[in-house]
This record gives structure tokens, sequence and C-alpha cells, in this order.
């Protein structure tokens, strides 16, 4: 079970390969989209390297869940997410900081809990479950 | 100007690599602009042909069920020319195929020299979103022009020849 430095390593040489990033600019409070100017195939570029990397397999959706706001109408409310929202989004990215994001809960600062450091914590959980 | 940038299939192995050819021709007419005097292929339009190899060895596995769409390069590296004249063979490998899209590694080669390499993503579109016609039109690609004889030279994924259909 390789430590959280080691899984920090690989994952930021994923994002170097993947978003042309400087290895500088990936700590691990980056966010994927607004500081490393992701876009969203480069996610699916990103979850085929992850894969490849760590020799596991990464349903859609478990590591960036699509269409979130959109799926169900109960969760969000005047471009914000409700209680339920912030509830439903716990439960889909228990890996993120979601802590953060239900201050200021608007639908489009839903990208910035992509962050390098998601992306290492998800990583460290899938590994020990070895699933 | 009808876009295949690649003339047939050599090699079709469901589900694990294709090799189509493309032959360069002076009588494409960006050659003799791209340059004057030097002929050469253009490196966007090797890229397409790599990307159609990929494209086909990639929706063939979905049975062309699905809209096959490039939607990124993240690697590609041009090595040499490829000049009228010359046959280039685009190889595809299937590196992954997932519902949402697949990814392909291609090599152009002349002869036994490297042309070009590339990796290259695809998405699969959602059909809800296309228009009707966009699947119709992939399967069209495939069927017509000859293109077909990839099923004569084709494998399917159990060994077996590929059936036509």
């Amino acid at each position: 079970m390789p430590t959280e430095k080691e899984i920090y390593e690989k994952v930021r040489e994923i994002l170097v390969d993947a978003l042309g990033a400087d290895e500088s600019e990936c700590t691990m409070d980056a966010t994927l989209m607004g500081d490393l100017g992701a876009e969203s195939i480069d996610f699916l570029d990103i979850v085929f390297r992850l894969e490849k990397a760590f020799n596991v397999k990464i349903p859609r959706g478990e590591l960036f869940p699509d269409n979130f706001a959109a799926a169900d109408p109960n969760l969000t409310k005047d471009g914000s997410l409700t209680a339920a929202g912030i509830a439903e989004l716990r439960k889909r990215l228990p890996h993120a900081d979601v802590d953060k994001f239900a201050k200021d809960p608007k639908v489009e600062n839903i990208q910035d809990l992509f962050t390098v450091g998601m992306i290492v914590k998800f990583m460290e959980a899938k590994l020990a479950a070895g699933t | 100007m009808r876009w295949f940038w690649i003339d047939r299939f050599v090699e079709f192995e469901s589900g694990s690599h294709a090799k189509a050819v493309k032959n360069v021709t002076l009588a494409e007419e960006h050659l003799h602009d791209h340059f004057p005097g030097f002929p050469v292929m253009p490196g966007s339009l090797m890229l397409e042909g790599m990307a159609q190899t990929g494209g086909i060895l990639l929706g063939e596995k979905n049975g062309f069920n699905e809209i096959v769409i490039l939607a990124k390069v993240p690697q590609v590296t041009f090595h040499s020319w490829a000049c009228p004249g010359d046959t280039l063979t685009y190889t595809a490998k299937l590196m992954d195929v997932r519902p949402e899209g697949g990814v392909v590694e291609c090599t152009a080669h002349v002869g036994e020299r490297l042309v070009a390499e590339a990796e290259i993503l695809f998405n699969h579109l959602d059909k809800s979103k296309a228009a009707g016609s966009a699947a119709l039109d992939q399967k069209n690609f495939v069927f017509s022009m000859g293109l077909l004889s990839i099923l004569d030279v084709g494998t399917a994924g159990d060994g077996s020849a590929a059936a036509n259909s």
C-alpha cells in the first residue's frame, strides 16, 4: 500500500502528462479546472491514466460525478445546492472537501471541489479498500 | 471533398489492433500549397488518418452502436516526412474501451520508417443529445467506398473470420 506522498507523486505526474501543467503548480489544493486549466474531456484522460498507473478500475462517475446538479431538481434551488444537494454531494464525493464548498454552495463552485488533493484522497481510499 | 484519410484496411483484429494504408498522391490539391516545391503530407491529415483508423477500430468493438468522436490528442510526435508516392501505413492499438469512450495508440510508417506516433482519446457521443443522422453517417462512412473490405481482412473477437453484415 503506497504512502500518501507516493500516491501524490504519481497523481502529480499524471496531471503533468494529461494537462500539460507544471509540477510546481500541482499542489494539493490546486483546483483542476481553475488552477490547472482542465476541461471536461481531460477528466476521462485522467481517469484512464489513474487506472493504468494504480492498476485499479474506476467506474464512470465514481471520481468525477457527471451532471450532478442536472440529475435531480430537489438538489438545487436558484443556482445553489439545497441541504439535500449538499448531503448527496457528500455521499457521492466522500473524498472531497464538501465542508469548504458548503460555505458558498453555488452550482458553479462544484468544480472547485476537484482538486489534486481530492484525487489523492480518492486513490488512498480505493487502494486501501483493494477494489 | 470527401473526408477519407485512409484508403483501405489491411489488417483488422476486432478489439485489438488494426492497420490501414493511405497512398499519398500528387493529385491531392493541398500538396501543391504544402509546400510549393516541397510537397509533403500535412501532419494534421496524418493525425486524421490515425484517428480514423483508431476510431473505426473502437467503433467496431461496439458494433458501431456508439458515435465515436475524436476528443483529445494527449500526445503526438512527427518524426519524418511522407511524400507523394509513399504509402503510409497507420497502425492503431486499442488501449482502453469504456462506456464513455476509448484510447488508441497509433503509429504512421512509410515502409520501416517511422513518420509519426500519437495517443488519441475518443468520446462516445450521448445519443440523446446528438442529431439522429450522426450515427448513421458513421456507419455509412465505414461501410461504403470499399472500406467494407475491413470485414474481409478482419477477425472477430473470438478469432473467427468476421462475418459480413
